[in-house]
């Protein structure tokens, strides 16, 4: 009965959130973790992470499998809730809010098996990534009740997501179905969706995975064209070392949930410590 | 022009097929009310709104409810007791607009709250957990009223609303408000369906977690529909106190959730003139055939009634019938009627239009995926995190 | 004395709900789906003991048995099998389908009739100091025990069985490993109609009254039963048809209560539900971030 109790008061708490108080710091990061870890009974899964993200930087998070690079980014994202340490968002700490309110602050992200909306449209994929943005809004009232507001917000959102699906070359499939796009657009399409939300900090979940060298030269563009045309930061996790290389400029390296190396691509990787971790004594 | 005309079939002409149906149907009943008129045309209004407000759940948000019917109950039983104290009170006749304003508001209130906190339940659970917990709710709230006393609600015998039963002469009204109701539920559903709520909603049908991640609030959205399709449930409910004496609560056990549940799915889920339609259809069918197969033979029906489902529903759906579905299908007999040719360049999967939004619920798939940890530092999370850790 | 006769109570009642939501949570397992169907099956059952008994009791046994399972394999190659592979939900619309044709079917023939119909048979009582136990309870009881331990050894010791939990937990992956998937799932059909039948034949000889429409509410609370234990999971079918059970007959003993004795059961399962959203003993399936 305890136990029912106490969950029930969980369950109550998960609806209106704990009022944690939450720190402005001065910052120059965009991002800033500060001793971030994560265990789950006793397994560290992660632990002082501590990331320093520059204003339009591209970041690489590599290591081996079960390094713990997605939990960071679930911890990033709300997904899970850091048990020790916290995290800035220029300067503003998110740590505690779930994922919705995380993502309205300016965290996106893309997953490593990608997560569509498959049975909608493609332009209706990249509408919903605009919902969180107070420019588009309309409550719902107004818009069973078609006020003129709901047409005027639809055609300004509808414009919006055909000029990021133009930046992507998708418009021309705008009309068809999410799931009937090929990977490598399915891939970009999540980005755009990203994007759609105005983020400050875009992660990517390896966006190169399953990709052959011609659509991850595409990719690399792509990723590059984002960071100048938008003004972006961008946090990736990839194993392609040759992506991360060419594409980052500066990665941090994460084994066993914990950090081995930062720097450029090319000190980090060349760090003894990380050698033994990929190809062994 | 010719856009012009498909702008209107697409967003206008089930409101105007409605309306029509409307004007005639008051008027014929004004004028020369019959017993099949009585008998068919409320259960095929109650229908139709049921199925409307189900088709939001399962149809568009994609969770499975096999407790409608409970809803309908709350609807028809708070309803129609407040609509027959009103009557008591004011002295007022069966007919009076007000009163039948007042039950409608009242059941769909109520109903609307039972929604809340059922709703609260489909924030944890999912796929057949929560319909294990809709069905469960359904007969709990038949249990109750089946068991209530008998001031309150009748008890085992039912609620006995003479007073507000209309019968065949006065069944006009039933008909005028119910179509209109009709009319304002598929004005409401539909302009919900084709808005951002909309999207939203089928987003999180969809994928929940990238709906999260891009900034959905889920939990709103869930609570939204499951709220709006209890109310109109409720409503459903009233209009059923008014078209039936006495009220039993026997009759809303799950056996009535799954027959809506049978109408959304063959209208085609996700589909909301698809939904009206069949709700017609099987409404009319089921009524013509009792009519036709009285006493024993009335099985027959019931047999056919089953039959006619699993052939269906196999034929819809078998993977091995697939090419003989292209084949032979419905479009391709309209279409050489009609004698159109194919063009194969036309978006034949037009994803553009809401009405054909197809649906996936996929129970194996969405067993409770409540992915937040709530506890963090639970033992048993440390076997799957090493597993969740590792990049595949 | 009243404790040990709500023990006694709860252990058969709980018992013939474990044995119907054994057959529930095999189904699940194995072929995925949600046998509406399942509560129709003990309907056949009943009506067979019904209809055989006057010629012998083992007659009839074996033949519910039989027949049962018979039932269960037509239902299972002429609707489930062709929709393999489709959605759950239209695989749930064609059970839904079957039970209504089973319920139907069955009004329809001559010999049973839309009349409930029903046999008396008087078990005896058995005298422990002070406390009488009809028989029937006890068998009921050792019934469901033996099928239960049964069971479980079936599906850990033998080829067949752990086929099945191969195929419970990866259909494709155990295809691969050259276990013939469709065999196995209609072994899960025999075994769960064959549950359902004894599990009729108890249920007639408690209830004394067959209808058509007689297993429903037994099939609708051991698919709670199953769930509440966690469905898919042996165990947790019978654990979760005892705990129904003792609600049952807890209920059954206070007067106040037991008209509302189906709506705690279900409160019950709504509140387990919501603490523990798998069951008791169901497996946690999160969704990979």
């Amino acid at each position: 009965m305890a136990k029912f109790i106490d969950s029930l008061k969980k369950r109550v708490k998960g609806l209106f959130p704990e009022k944690i108080h939450r720190k402005t710091i001065k910052s120059d990061y965009v991002l800033e973790t500060e001793n971030l870890g994560i265990s789950f009974g006793g397994l560290k899964a992660v632990q002082s992470v501590n990331l320093k993200i520059k204003k339009n930087e591209i970041y690489g998070l590599v290591g081996p499998n079960g390094a713990g690079k997605t939990t960071v980014f679930n911890l990033l994202t709300g997904v899970y809730q850091p048990t020790e340490g916290t995290f800035y968002l220029n300067g503003e700490e998110l740590r505690g809010l779930p994922q919705e309110q995380t993502n309205h602050k300016g965290i996106a992200r893309t997953f490593q098996n990608i997560r569509l909306f498959n049975n909608m449209s493609v332009v209706r994929n990249v509408m919903v990534g605009l919902h969180n943005q107070d420019e588009y809004k309309c409550t719902v009232l107004e818009s069973v009740l078609r006020l003129p507001r709901h047409f005027k917000i639809e055609k300004k959102m509808r414009e919006r997501a055909k000029e990021l699906l133009d930046i992507f070359g998708l418009k021309e499939e705008r009309n068809n179905l999410a799931c009937n796009l090929p990977y490598g657009k399915q891939r970009k399409l999540e980005i755009a969706r990203a994007l759609a939300t105005n983020p400050k900090l875009l992660l990517l979940d390896e966006p190169a995975a399953g990709m052959n060298p011609n659509e991850t030269e595409d990719l690399m563009a792509t990723i590059r064209l984002i960071r100048d045309k938008f003004d972006m930061t961008i946090l990736l996790i990839e194993h392609d070392l040759k992506f991360v290389s060419g594409l980052c400029d500066r990665i941090t390296v994460l084994n066993f949930g914990t950090v081995l190396a930062e720097g450029t691509a090319e000190e980090a990787l060349n760090d003894p410590e990380v050698v033994k971790a990929y190809i062994g004594n | 022009m010719k856009k012009s005309l498909k702008g209107f079939t697409k967003h206008y002409l089930n409101y105007t097929v409605i309306g029509i149906l409307l004007v005639v149907f008051s008027i014929l009943s004004i004028v020369s009310p019959t017993r099949t008129m009585a008998d068919l045309l409320p259960s095929i209004i109650i229908a139709v709104i049921a199925a409307l407000s189900l088709s939001l759940v399962v149809g568009f948000l994609g969770e499975l409810s096999l407790g409608h019917a409970g809803f309908m109950s709350i609807g028809a039983y708070l309803g129609g007791k407040v609509a027959i104290a009103l009557m008591e009170a004011g002295d007022f006749e069966a007919t009076n607009v007000l009163v039948f304003v007042i039950a409608i508001a009242v059941g769909a209130l109520c109903a609307a709250i039972c929604g809340f906190v059922v709703g609260f339940a489909a924030l944890r659970l999912r796929g057949d957990y929560l319909a294990i917990v809709t069905l469960a709710f359904g007969e709990i709230v038949r249990v109750i009223f089946t068991n209530s006393g008998k001031e309150t609600f009748g008890g085992a015998l039912g609620l006995d609303n003479e007073a507000q039963f209309l019968g065949q002469k006065r069944i006009y009204i039933l008909i005028i408000i119910g179509m209109v109701l009709v009319l304002f539920t598929l004005f409401v559903i539909q302009n919900l369906l084709r808005s951002k709520a909309g999207r939203a909603i089928t987003a999180i049908r969809d994928n929940e977690i990238a709906a999260k991640a891009t900034g959905i609030n889920v939990t709103k959205f869930k609570l939204m529909v499951f709220v709006i399709s209890a109310a109109f449930a409720g409503i459903a409910g009233v209009l059923f106190s008014y078209s039936k004496n006495p009220i039993k609560a026997d009759i809303f056990d799950y056996n009535y959730s799954i027959e809506i549940l049978v109408i959304v799915v063959l209208g085609g889920m996700g589909n909301i003139n698809g939904s009206m339609i069949s709700a017609v259809l099987i409404t009319v069918l089921n009524n013509r055939l009792t009519d036709l197969l009285k006493g024993d033979a009335a099985v027959y029906k019931d047999i056919f009634y089953a039959l006619i489902l699993i052939l269906i529903v196999i034929y819809n759906n078998a993977p091995a019938l697939k090419s003989f579905r292209e084949k032979y299908n419905l479009k391709n007999l309209i279409n050489k009627i009609l004698r159109k040719k194919h063009d194969p360049s036309e978006i034949t999967n037009d994803a553009a239009r809401w009405d054909v939004v197809p649906t996936k619920i996929e129970m194996n798939e969405v067993l409770s995926t409540d992915i937040v940890i709530d506890k963090v530092g639970r033992g048993d999370d440390s076997a799957d995190i090493l597993e969740r850790g590792g990049n595949k | 004395m009243e404790i040990i006769m709500t023990i006694i109570n709860g252990l058969s009642i709980g018992g013939t709900y474990a044995m119907i939501a054994l057959g529930y949570t095999m189904v699940y397992g194995i072929a995925k789906m949600l046998n509406f169907a399942h509560g129709d099956i003990i309907m056949v059952g009943g009506y067979t003991i019904v209809l055989f008994f006057p010629i012998s009791p083992i007659v009839g046994i074996i033949a519910s048995v039989i027949f049962c399972v018979t039932v269960g394999i037509v239902v299972e190659r002429c609707a489930y099998k062709p929709l393999r592979g489709a959605s759950p939900l239209a695989v749930l619309i064609t059970a839904i389908g079957v039970s209504k044709l089973l319920q139907s079917t069955a009004q329809s023939l001559p010999f049973i009739g839309s009349k409930p119909k029903g046999i008396t048979y008087n078990f005896g009582n058995l005298q422990i100091g002070s406390v009488s136990i009809s028989v029937l309870t006890l068998i009921t009881i050792l019934c469901s025990i033996a099928v239960m331990v049964g069971l479980t050894l079936f599906v850990k010791y033998t080829k067949t069985g752990r086929a099945m939990i191969a195929v419970s937990e990866d259909r494709g992956a155990a295809q691969l490993m050259g276990i013939n998937v469709n065999f196995i799932i209609m072994i899960t059909f025999i075994i769960g109609s064959a549950l359902a039948a004894v599990a009729g034949v108890f249920l007639v000889f408690k209830i004394q009254d067959v209808g058509t429409t007689f297993g429903a509410m037994p099939g609708i609370k051991a698919f709670a039963a199953a769930v509440i234990g966690g469905i898919g999971s042996i165990p947790g079918a019978m654990a979760g048809g005892l705990v129904l059970g003792f609600i049952e007959a807890i209920c059954g003993m206070v007067p106040a209560l037991s008209p509302y004795t189906d709506a705690i059961e279900f409160a019950i399962l709504i509140l387990v539900l919501l603490v523990k959203p798998t069951g008791f003993l169901g497996k946690k399936r999160r969704e990979k971030v």
